[in-house]
């Protein structure tokens, strides 16, 4: 893991000292609500529906035992003790208080964490493969190149007052587990056929309103270029991106109105006309920072069929909740955080505490945060997953759901956000009661249900082989459906609206009803998604409003 | 009386406080009362009605260019022109700092380059010195001491940018 430096560490101070001070002067009456709030926001700070909320950074998903400890710590004493990891792989506490916030900033500076730019219309956290580094089908480890894109993209001088907010995304695998076409800027990390590291540039992927899939700029950039490429990008998208309406400010709304031809032609010509500034990464820097993402020292091992002789509930938590590792011997466990009845992506200080320790002793001390909103410990001997496994169930993080329907993503909703028009969490209650026997779950296989509590689509509804987007219909809450969505697997897709919104109540039983067309459709081990690829939308369409447009 | 912040390396470099001075407008503003020898700032739109008579004017000639210009549009007359003014009208319009980095970089603009607007808080000063500003030109709200402090506000940069006094670590190059 990348460790600051003096200069890291010095900014990263400075920044907390500015913060602190932003604050004195907003709590003085010398900066606006407006002016404080586009402060506030590039440095994590909303004010939401019942408290400010706090988003910190976890920048690429990666923890340390200590981050995880200091988190907990900070949300006993400045929160009610509960996190919420979120689907950009960052916390967010929600209790904490205004003037509370560069106290805290400063307990995460101890331990080299932040909240830069984790919201506001700038360069936001880089997000990336949970399993970087540990994936059998990995180019290579993309996480050097995170940081690189952290350093640079943090408070640069020309790009910290974009049109609207702006996210980027490294992947390695074709399995593109980091939903990468759904960013502003999805980068593929490729060899050439020299073995240089290189990237194919995706632009303009988005959810939100217009929800659109990235498409390719460049079959390869070459690593040295990497920064001077993005800054080309950028000012193209700085100088043309739409201000005046914020629901067309995205970069998705320029590449489209230009044509990804035109788009890609301005960028190269930007690209080349500011060649001579623009930061060119050496072979040093890079060196540098992939000298902290060497493996750790793994042990020289077999593979053991670590299943075999022991009970059911073992082995079902064993085939779903662990994945296997580049290194023999070893496998990544999923520590689940959709324990039906709790908030997706919540976990309490006790929890996280637990974690870190179970980090240590098992997986190097570290910890990752998955895109879906669940914690990974990365290089666990499986020799010892049966303890770690005794360990989760213990701690109630060993919910044998991984990739089934109830390892749902869900935003926080109108329990929490100003934004919101419907709650998720309720919904996500009724879909887990629902569909609680685990045996049903294992039965209907890897289906996706994606959650938002408003068309801003924090909770990716448009990308779930079923979406569920919160509507407000004349002051009630309704939920409209789309099918076949999906960023798994090297297959991205927006689903499809199935018909009207359904009523709160009724979410949980058109859900039941469109797998149970799954169910009769189905060829022998066929996946959900791939039936919907097969079959379209429209069985399921007739199928899902039977009872309650009877009831209607 | 308009309170201009202006860095020392720009131009003559001395002071009481590290990094700038808060001196008065030296310059008037299209539409104020002016002589023919007075320093005097012309929005673009205005200049372009009659570009030859600005450019004989015995005085300085200074450029306001709003955000949605263009600065390669400012090509022909910037040999002439003393001073560019762009601006920050509001909380978040960034249009300005890439203006800047063109008009140093591309156009190589040696001039003073001056932000102006409300836009122009404390909070932005060190990113705008960093783009190649060396004056601002300060809204009310704004505390001339705190707004100083802000060119020395970081001592550690990762990107490349202009140099500021004070900063003692850079991490990318150009």
């Amino acid at each position: 893991m990348y460790k600051y430096d003096d200069l890291d560490q010095s900014f990263v101070n400075e920044r907390v000292a500015e913060f602190r001070d932003q604050t004195r002067r907003f709590l003085a009456g010398q900066l606006t609500e407006d002016e404080f709030k586009a402060v506030r926001l590039r440095n994590g700070l909303y004010i939401q529906r019942h408290a400010p909320m706090l988003r910190i950074a976890v920048p690429y998903g990666l923890l340390a035992s200590r981050q995880l400890r200091k988190l907990a710590e900070v949300a006993r004493h400045y929160d009610k003790g509960v996190g919420h990891f979120t689907t950009r792989q960052n916390m967010q506490l929600n209790w904490p208080k205004l003037e509370q916030v560069p106290d805290i900033l400063e307990h995460l500076a101890t331990v080299q964490m932040h909240a830069i730019q984790t919201s506001g219309n700038c360069i936001r956290n880089v997000t990336s493969d949970h399993m970087a580094g540990i994936a059998k089908d990995e180019v290579d480890d993309p996480r050097p190149y995170c940081e690189i894109i952290r350093q640079w993209s943090t408070h640069h001088p020309e790009f910290t007052y974009l049109p609207r907010k702006f996210k980027i995304c490294i992947t390695a695998s074709p399995e593109d587990r980091a939903a990468s076409l759904t960013h502003d800027i999805g980068l593929h990390l490729k060899h050439d056929a020299q073995g240089n590291v290189g990237f194919e540039v995706f632009v303009g992927g988005g959810l939100g309103r217009q929800p659109i899939i990235g498409q390719s700029i460049r079959g390869f950039l070459p690593l040295p270029d990497l920064l001077g490429y993005l800054e080309a990008i950028l000012r193209v998208y700085n100088r043309q991106g739409r201000r005046d309406n914020i629901h067309k400010a995205r970069i998705k709304v320029l590449v489209k109105a230009l044509g990804v031809d035109r788009f890609r032609e301005q960028v190269e010509a930007e690209w080349q006309a500011s060649s001579a500034h623009a930061p060119q990464l050496t072979q040093a820097q890079v060196d540098r920072v992939r000298a902290h993402f060497v493996p750790p020292a793994y042990e020289a091992l077999q593979n053991v069929d670590a299943a075999a002789g022991r009970e059911p509930e073992f082995q079902a938590w064993y085939r779903y909740n662990t994945r296997e590792h580049k290194v023999p011997g070893y496998r990544a466990v999923f520590v689940s955080l959709k324990r039906h009845g709790e908030n997706p992506g919540d976990i309490t200080s006790e929890q996280m505490e637990a974690v870190a320790a179970l980090a240590d002793r098992f997986s190097f001390g570290m910890i990752r945060v998955t895109h879906n909103q669940n914690l990974l410990l990365g290089d666990v001997r499986q020799d010892d997953l049966f303890l770690v496994w005794q360990q989760l169930r213990g701690l109630q993080l060993a919910t044998p759901n991984i990739g089934t329907l109830t390892d749902m993503i869900a935003c926080p909703g109108l329990d929490f956000c100003a934004l919101a028009n419907a709650g998720t969490l309720n919904v996500a209650k009724q879909i887990q009661q629902r569909f609680d026997d685990l045996d049903y779950l294992y039965d209907l296989g890897d289906i996706e249900i994606k959650m938002s509590g408003c068309m801003n689509a924090c909770g990716h509804h448009h990308v779930g082989n079923i979406g569920i987007l919160g509507v407000d219909k004349h002051g009630e809450e309704w939920y409209q459906i789309t099918l076949g969505g999906s960023v798994n697997g090297g297959y991205t897709a927006l689903g499809e609206v199935i018909g009207p919104s359904v009523p709160q109540h009724e979410v949980a039983a058109t859900v039941e009803r469109i797998v149970t067309v799954y169910r009769d459709q189905r060829f022998d081990g066929e996946r959900f998604i791939d039936t919907i690829r097969r079959v379209g939308i429209k069985p399921f369409k007739e199928s899902a409003y039977a009872t309650h447009s009877a009831a209607a | 009386m308009r309170r201009i912040l202006r860095r020392h390396d720009w131009s003559r470099g001395s002071g009481d406080v590290p990094g700038g001075e808060i001196i008065p407008d030296e310059w008037r503003l299209f539409g104020e009362e002016a002589t023919d020898a007075d320093a005097l700032i012309v929005p673009l739109a205005e200049l372009r009605k009659d570009t030859a008579k600005w450019l004989s004017r015995p005085g300085r000639l200074g450029i306001r260019i709003a955000p949605a210009e263009s600065v390669e549009s400012l090509a022909d007359v910037l040999p002439h022109t003393a001073l560019v003014a762009v601006e920050f009208p509001g909380v978040g319009d960034g249009r300005g700092f890439s203006h800047a980095r063109l008009l140093r970089q591309r156009l190589e603009f040696t001039g003073e380059l001056r932000a102006v607007g409300e836009g122009v808080k404390q909070d932005k000063i060190f990113l705008l010195a960093r783009c190649g500003f060396d004056s601002f030109e300060l809204p009310d709200s704004e505390i001339a001491a705190e707004a100083l402090a802000a060119l020395r506000r970081y001592d550690v940069v990762y990107q490349p940018g202009e140099p500021i006094e004070g900063i003692r670590r850079q991490r990318f190059f150009a």
